[in-house]
């Protein structure tokens, strides 16, 4: 052995790779070769979301490195050549083509192979394993032809291949040797409401079942499966997939002479050492303390524990829990700790939502397991405690639906929805479970909606939420001519680059569009080229608002709001209003974003009203557009006895920057001078409150109908990192968010919440920040005031006319005096 | 649309390229309010400009659609649609605006009057 000698690693899986990022990140790339043996012929990808590749992902979004990465760093990546000997005296590996390397180091991370059971007829055409995405392709060529599958299987990995199947449009059935699903992560309690939503998706399950044969046609082609209880009758399937369960890969070790476990894994240490002399093993072919660990994030801790001693370190390894969180065919399932552990007990069953949570403590009323279904957002807090070894005060509390200060949760039963009607959310459940399962029918039967109408995000919200307690598949389609959710159009209008209305629904939809898909549609072509929204064929895509750039009335007539950035405005403007007003019979009001609203102005008359007011300075408020409003403030350290930091100057630096911003609703913002919160800014999506050191960062709240507390994001921010932020978290909203969902919603939904939010915007854990801000900052450039755009055009002019043929334009509105000023009648 | 009853007397309202495709405008005919689409396709509509629901004459600053092949519009004001070949409103059985005649005549738009 000498030291020229590289460091081989056998095994390009997800923690094989993770081995040699982190050899990279420590440098031993620099002063030792590294070689990797792979015996598949892809290079490393993602095996947790194979099932995404039956749901518009291709191969390449798998990939956990870009193809050059190993050479840039002078790795040596050999694929499609497996080790098929290790000689661990000599020092050497050999591969299936001859090919021999001596090595300083060897890491075996040659994971696992799925376990297949001993039963007949496993070798017949039509029954697949679930591991590789060469597997994955086998299955989707063959189920070209199939109707209906069978997985056998009903853990983590049997629930994604049923999946796969079922995204494949295969009538499905799960088949589990054990008496409920995951049996591994979860208790009885848990494993049957998680069987509930499985079903609910429209897959067969059964437990308490063991496979006895794969039935098979005389040409030797899967025709179903038999069981070993005589009184189960048996599945006809076209095809079957083993999910059963995996097994070491340690075959070389074993072969080598490498100590072994009993059944299986290659016995380390803690630090990862077999028992040969410099031979390593790593991920799920290691048997550390007796167990081996089937999840990836051990794995990963197994490879940097390995580099670390390669470089000098002394990393142990010290066993891991096997908490785990995952949403499994877009139910969340959460372990914690032994979820089958004796204890006090406290449960949380509710049918309704279809959750189950379940946590065991000690005597000392500290966490010793848990399992959640349907709702994990007390993971986190769950792990804290176990990890701790504390006590919580109030397990309840933990367990509670919605995050304290977050959005409210699902509404109550007696809980007011349509104000307009008295309509409670009890009788929307009602009506939907009686069939009316759609806004119009929902309208028709209990009114609800058929008012003021800003309770109709709520109805579809409970609409949706009592279809999926149904059982049901809940749509979040945009309408009946996109089957698609605003995210995934959004998705597709980036992608395609497509930015004409005509051809997007020619391409992604049905028919010629309505009411709800075509300003939503330019709202998202707004967000993504900031230039003037109504010319050419966009004109016939903005509802009224945006198409008169100015509020319809209950009359006919219009409200107009120019920009007060910040709220701060000069005495001569103010005049200006005042003047304008009394000169076009306009009614004037205060806003709740810090400017003044003329109410009453009728479509012609909103040419001239612009015209005087654009040259006394004013510019587009965009109060008609679901768009960024107003940043609130208050006068901070410039007047104030309190303030700590200038809040006019940062509310009017941010109202600038983001005016004229599309989203998927309105977004307002406000910013406080100090901790007295004067500006309200936890009541609006995006809120900044001066602290000592710079700014603190709320996101997610919101006033109306249903209010939500903002909650924290980021402490003691300098404007630069701030706006940075701000920037990311409102382009990520934009792009992600459901029509008509506000930031609040849209958090709550989110997978992890305000946290994800933070990984996301703070951590930049998905790697999209330089993108959103560039697209931010494309915004940023291309803003114009739509209504000096349009003064400047005679053409977009000519559609403020109330009449076509009668230039004198349509009769005035009634109007009646109260309070000295003018009002509908 | 263009069906009309034979003693119809047609008034003309607007050049044909003041209408944008897709879009409404409303004029004047007979005194009432009437509310003129023209669809992407070549179709013309022609029905009340006023919106029974809200009372106000806004129909033809609605959205048009399709409804199961249906052409449409929203009320601007409260959403309810309107087939636009009958006046007849989907989301309320009981609503119905007068749907009137219309055509192109010469590069002018006509509306039909009884």
């Amino acid at each position: 052995m000498t030291t020229e000698d590289p460091i081989v690693v056998i095994g390009n899986g997800m923690v094989g790779h993770r081995f040699v990022e982190e050899a990279v990140r420590h440098g031993l790339h620099e002063s030792v070769g590294i070689v990797v043996l792979g015996e598949e012929q892809r290079a490393a990808y993602d095996r947790v979301h194979l099932s995404s590749l039956f749901d518009g992902q291709e191969a390449s979004d798998l990939a956990l490195a870009d193809p050059g990465w190993y050479g840039a760093h002078g790795v040596e990546l050999v694929l499609g050549d497996a080790a098929v000997d290790l000689d661990p005296d000599a020092h050497t590996v050999t591969t299936a083509s001859g090919r021999r390397l001596s090595y300083d180091a060897c890491v075996l991370a040659t994971g696992s192979s799925p376990f297949v059971p001993p039963i007949p007829g496993v070798d017949a055409a039509g029954a697949f394993v679930y591991r590789t995405i060469d597997d994955l392709e086998a299955i989707r060529s063959w189920a070209q032809d199939c109707a209906s599958g069978v997985v056998v299987g009903g853990g983590l990995l049997g629930l994604e291949a049923a999946n796969a199947l079922r995204l494949l449009g295969i009538d499905t059935t799960v088949v589990e040797f054990a008496n409920r699903l995951m049996a591994v992560q979860l208790d009885a309690g848990g494993g049957a409401a998680l069987r509930r939503h499985v079903e609910a998706l429209g897959l067969r399950v059964l437990t308490g079942t063991a496979a006895a044969e794969v039935r098979t046609t005389p040409d030797g082609r899967v025709a179903g499966l038999g069981f070993a209880d005589a009184d189960q009758p048996g599945l006809d399937a076209d095809l079957v997939v083993f999910a059963a369960g995996i097994r070491p890969r340690d075959e070389l070790a074993r072969r080598a002479g490498i100590a072994v476990g009993e059944r299986g894994g290659v016995v380390v240490d803690d630090g990862c050492a077999t028992s040969a002399a410099g031979v390593f093993a790593i991920g799920e072919v290691a048997l550390h303390g007796g167990r081996v660990y089937g999840l990836v994030a051990p794995g990963q801790v197994m490879a940097e524990v390995v580099t670390d001693r390669l470089a000098g370190g002394t990393a142990t390894f010290a066993g891991a829990d096997l908490s785990t969180r995952l949403k499994l065919l877009g139910v969340e399932v959460a372990s914690v700790g032994d979820p089958h552990a004796e204890g006090d007990e406290v449960v949380v069953s509710d049918p309704t939502s279809g959750t189950w949570k379940r946590v065991v403590l000690d005597s000392r009323g500290a966490v010793i397991g848990a399992a959640l279904v349907g709702d994990a957002a007390a993971f986190g807090p769950l792990v804290s405690a176990l990890r701790s070894g504390t006590a919580p005060t109030s397990v309840l509390e933990l367990l509670a639906p919605a995050p304290a200060g977050g959005a409210s949760g699902p509404a109550a039963d007696a809980e007011t929805v349509c104000t307009c009607h008295n309509v409670d959310a009890g009788a929307v459940r009602a009506a939907v479970v009686a069939g009316h399962e759609d806004v119009t029918q929902l309208k028709a039967c209990t009114k609800a909606g058929t008012g003021c109408g800003s309770c109709v995000p709520v109805l579809k919200e409970l609409i949706d939420e009592q279809r999926a307690a149904m059982g049901k598949v809940v749509s979040n389609n945009l309408c009946a001519h996109f089957g698609m959710a605003r995210s995934e159009l959004f998705d597709a209008v980036r992608a395609t680059g497509i930015r004409t209305f005509a051809e997007l629904i020619q391409r992604h939809g049905t028919g010629r569009g309505c009411e709800i898909c075509k300003p939503a549609v330019a709202s998202m072509f707004a967000s993504l080229v900031s230039g003037y929204i109504l010319d050419g064929e966009q004109a016939s895509l903005q509802d009224t608002n945006d198409h008169f750039l100015a509020n319809l009335q209950r009359d006919g007539t219009y409200s107009v709001v120019p920009r007060v950035p910040g709220g701060e405005i000069t005495p001569e403007k103010l005049i200006v209003l005042g003047e304008v007003a009394q000169d076009f019979d306009l009614y004037t009001k205060i806003t709740g974003g810090q400017r003044i609203d003329l109410l009453g102005a009728r479509v012609d008359d909103l040419p001239a009203i612009w015209r005087r007011l654009v040259d006394a300075g004013f510019e587009s408020g965009h109060a008609y557009g679901k768009a960024v409003r107003t940043v609130k403030s208050c006068v901070g350290s410039v007047w104030c006895r309190y303030g700590v930091q200038d809040a006019v100057q940062l509310a009017v630096d941010l109202e600038l920057r983001y005016r004229g911003l599309r989203s998927p609703h309105k977004i307002k913002l406000a910013v406080s001078g100090c901790a007295r919160e004067c500006a309200e800014a936890q009541s609006k999506d995006v809120g900044i409150i001066a602290t000592e050191r710079g700014w603190n960062l709320y996101v997610g709240g919101n006033g109306g109908m249903r209010p939500a507390h903002a909650q924290l994001l980021a402490e003691d921010l300098d404007t630069s990192t701030l706006v940075r932020y701000i920037d990311r978290y409102l382009m990520w909203y934009v792009r992600t968010a459901d029509r008509l969902e506000r930031t609040a919603t849209w958090q709550r939904k989110l997978a992890g919440g305000v946290d994800q939010v933070r990984r996301v915007v703070v951590e930049d854990a998905l790697g999209v920040a330089a993108d959103l801000e560039a697209d931010m900052a494309i915004h940023v450039e291309s803003y114009e005031c739509e209504w000096t755009a349009t003064l400047a055009d005679p053409q977009r002019l000519e559609r403020f006319t109330s009449l076509v043929n009668d230039p004198v334009g349509a009769p005035r509105p009634v109007r009646v005096e109260i309070r000295g000023q003018r009002v509908p009648a | 649309m263009t069906d009309a009853p034979p003693r119809t007397r047609w008034e003309a309202v607007c050049r044909a390229g003041r209408l944008t495709a897709d879009r409404g405008v409303a004029a004047v005919v007979d005194g009432q309010q009437v509310a003129l689409f023209l669809l992407a396709d070549g179709a013309l509509f022609a029905i009340d400009d006023r919106d029974p629901f809200s009372g106000a004459h806004v129909l033809s600053r609605g959205l048009v659609g399709d409804a199961d092949g249906t052409p449409t519009v929203a009320s601007p004001v409260y959403k309810q649609r309107f087939d636009l070949r009958t006046g007849q409103c989907l989301d309320d059985l009981a609503v119905r605006v007068h749907a009137w005649p219309v055509r192109m005549q010469d590069g002018w738009l006509e509306v039909g009057t009884p």
